[in-house]
């Protein structure tokens, strides 16, 4: 019998149980769809059955995207990863209000509805945990979903910060602003005005409908190329100032020590990495051609080039970028190789346009040490296709 | 739209169709050559104003529900005040399930503990506890973060003498201030943290082409 690489994938995910139980309740499919008359239309579309991509909940307080199932660069909004820090809110949109105080002329509500009014912008972007990083340990299963899940894009919608701090009247000395959601946890986090002006959006649509609850809703911060914390969802005040009002998600958490026995504060830009998708563990590969790809993304802009090793790291050669290449968006990138069946480790390094290149795992420690959390970790990393077409996490030294 | 308007608009697509077919089949296709469209006097985009007027002037009581934010200076912090003592009892009743009974036990965040000599081992030793004595840069975060977001099985509801004496009773065991201390609005700020000149904000910018590499 020929396994699939969804197969194994879905046997990967654990959801085997639940698979065999959903075919046993449903009728079955029949072997001649031609000789049936169809499903009718319906008001809410839903997966075709047998696709069961699922994210993986690590934990009550976040969950990872699927990136072995996904294909392009677009997350479907229920892929999106999760990370919150008082759980998922209910909010009813219509007493939702967003407050702007502080240094401004005007302190003003807004409305969900008054949100709306404003001139709307659309954009594609990645957002990601900074604490994206999986491969720590010492297990070679791991799936790309485990070594780096807490990314996802999607197309945002909503107010330009900048037109909303104009209509409040944004003190010119006003140098921070305080974000704070109506979560259990009122996750705080200050960020430079200058971002405001910059890029920031609120934002309530993703992917053409609503943002997800997961994601904020009905309203929430969004900061492109920024850490994820830091993009404060379900949004309930903004408070400019002159200063930043260190608050606990910003000094005792999401900060980053460094070898040299300091602490990064404020680190908000996520660097460029890649992240080979396809084939990783669990597939299982025949020699012949094999298609590699995966995605590549940076906070600072648009990625240039991702390289692709085969013979982990000795020689590179540029893979194909599929066009339109977005500004912090994940960019999906491909390599044709045709792989003789001798083990190989393969890698991918993401280039940008600042010239930046993703940086080493040797890099990284000699600057950053082997702390705990390690947020903002982002080395090149590489499958091991051993001799019988299985692919495993290739596990490394990190202390 | 109802469901009898959708109905009603599909059947005129159909009928649409049907009338378009016609029309192709009674006039020849070279007789439907396209004639450019004319050009149109066009303005240009609108500007955006300088305001909208959208959105209500925010009162004072609205804004003094929602500002609960402490800032590195004290500024917000409440009236009140509490002591170790007072922070105690609190603290064996609403904290020490998740945080230990000194603080020091877990399961969910250590709270307490120094190191020796204040070291700041945190990228070296990933075993080194990051508490509010070792790693907490302002004090005033402590109360900040107890009052909106604590304990989590209902947050928020801690009265502020409660929040003084729980950063009081913290503060105490991780031996940052006397046992009788009492922590208010004056003198919490001036609580100075072992951590507080470690941290250093990320000056690395944004990358720039013949610029180290950030790392």
């Amino acid at each position: 019998m020929k396994v699939s690489r969804r197969d194994l994938l879905v046997g990967a995910a654990g959801v085997v149980a639940l698979g065999k139980t959903a075919a046993a309740q449903s009728p079955p499919t029949p072997s001649d769809p031609s000789k049936v008359r169809g499903k009718p239309s319906r008001a809410l579309g839903q997966r075709a059955a047998s696709e069961k991509p699922q994210r993986q909940p690590r934990g009550a307080a976040s969950s990872a995207t699927p990136h072995q199932d996904l294909y392009g660069t677009i997350t479907p909004a229920d892929l999106h990863f999760e990370r919150h820090h008082g759980g998922v809110p209910e909010i009813d949109p219509k007493s939702y209000s967003l407050l702007i105080h502080g240094m401004v002329d005007r302190p003003t509500v807004f409305t969900l509805a008054d949100l709306k009014r404003f001139p709307s912008v659309s954009r594609v972007h990645f957002l990601e945990c900074s604490g994206n990083f999986g491969g720590r340990g010492t297990v070679a299963e791991l799936t790309p979903q485990q070594l780096a899940g807490l990314t996802s894009t999607s197309e945002w919608t909503g107010v330009a910060l900048a037109t909303l701090f104009r209509e409040v009247g944004a003190s010119p000395k006003a140098t921070w602003f305080l974000a704070e959601g109506q979560d259990a946890a009122v996750l705080t986090r200050s960020v430079p005005v200058s971002k405001a002006y910059d890029d920031a959006l609120i934002a309530y649509g993703q992917n053409g409908e609503a943002i997800r609850p997961e994601q904020g809703y009905p309203a929430r911060l969004f900061l492109p190329g920024w850490e994820g914390n830091a993009s404060v969802k379900w949004l309930r005040r903004i408070e400019l100032s002159d200063r930043p009002f260190m608050t606990r998600e910003e000094t005792s958490k999401y900060t980053d020590p460094m070898a040299d026995g300091t602490s990064r504060i404020f680190s908000f830009l996520m660097d460029a990495r890649s992240l080979i998708t396809y084939p990783a563990y669990p597939v299982t590969v025949s020699r012949g051609w094999i298609e590699i790809n995966g995605i590549a993304w940076t906070g600072s802009g648009k990625i240039t080039r991702v390289d692709i090793s085969t013979d982990d790291g000795a020689t590179w050669t540029p893979a194909t970028l599929q066009e339109p290449v977005l500004s912090k968006a994940h960019t999906r990138f491909r390599h044709l190789w045709n792989w003789t069946g001798r083990e190989a480790v393969i890698m991918s390094r993401a280039v940008e346009e600042t010239g930046y290149m993703q940086p080493t795992r040797t890099d990284l420690l000699a600057t950053r040490g082997v702390s705990t959390v390690g947020y903002h970790f982002n080395p090149v990393t590489g499958w091991l296709v051993r001799p019988d077409g299985t692919v495993v996490y290739r596990t490394e030294q990190w202390s | 739209m109802t469901t009898r308007h959708i109905l009603r608009a599909a059947a005129i697509c159909g009928v649409g169709f049907v009338v378009l077919a016609g029309n192709r089949g009674a006039v020849p296709l070279a007789a439907q050559a396209r004639t450019p469209a004319k050009p149109q006097a066009t303005k240009s985009p609108s500007k955006e104003p300088a305001t909208f007027g959208i959105g209500r002037p925010a009162t004072p009581a609205e804004i003094a529900a929602l500002d609960i934010d402490v800032g590195p200076d004290g500024v917000g912090l409440p009236p009140g005040r509490g002591t170790s003592a007072d922070g105690a009892p609190i603290y064996a009743a609403r904290c020490a399930s998740c945080h230990g009974k000194t603080g020091k036990e877990g399961p969910n965040d250590v709270l307490v503990g120094r190191l020796p000599g204040d070291a700041f081992p945190f990228a070296k030793d990933p075993r080194a506890p990051k508490t509010i004595g070792s790693y907490w840069p302002y004090a005033t975060t402590v109360f900040d973060y107890i009052r909106r977001a604590m304990p989590p099985d209902k947050p928020g509801s801690l009265r502020d003498d409660e929040v003084y004496g729980l950063t009081a009773y913290l503060l105490f065991l991780n031996e940052l201030v006397p046992v009788d201390a009492v922590v208010d609005a004056a003198s919490l700020p001036k609580v100075k943290m072992p951590a507080r000149d470690r941290f250093v904000p990320d000056s690395r910018g944004k990358p720039k082409p013949g610029q180290p590499a950030r790392r």
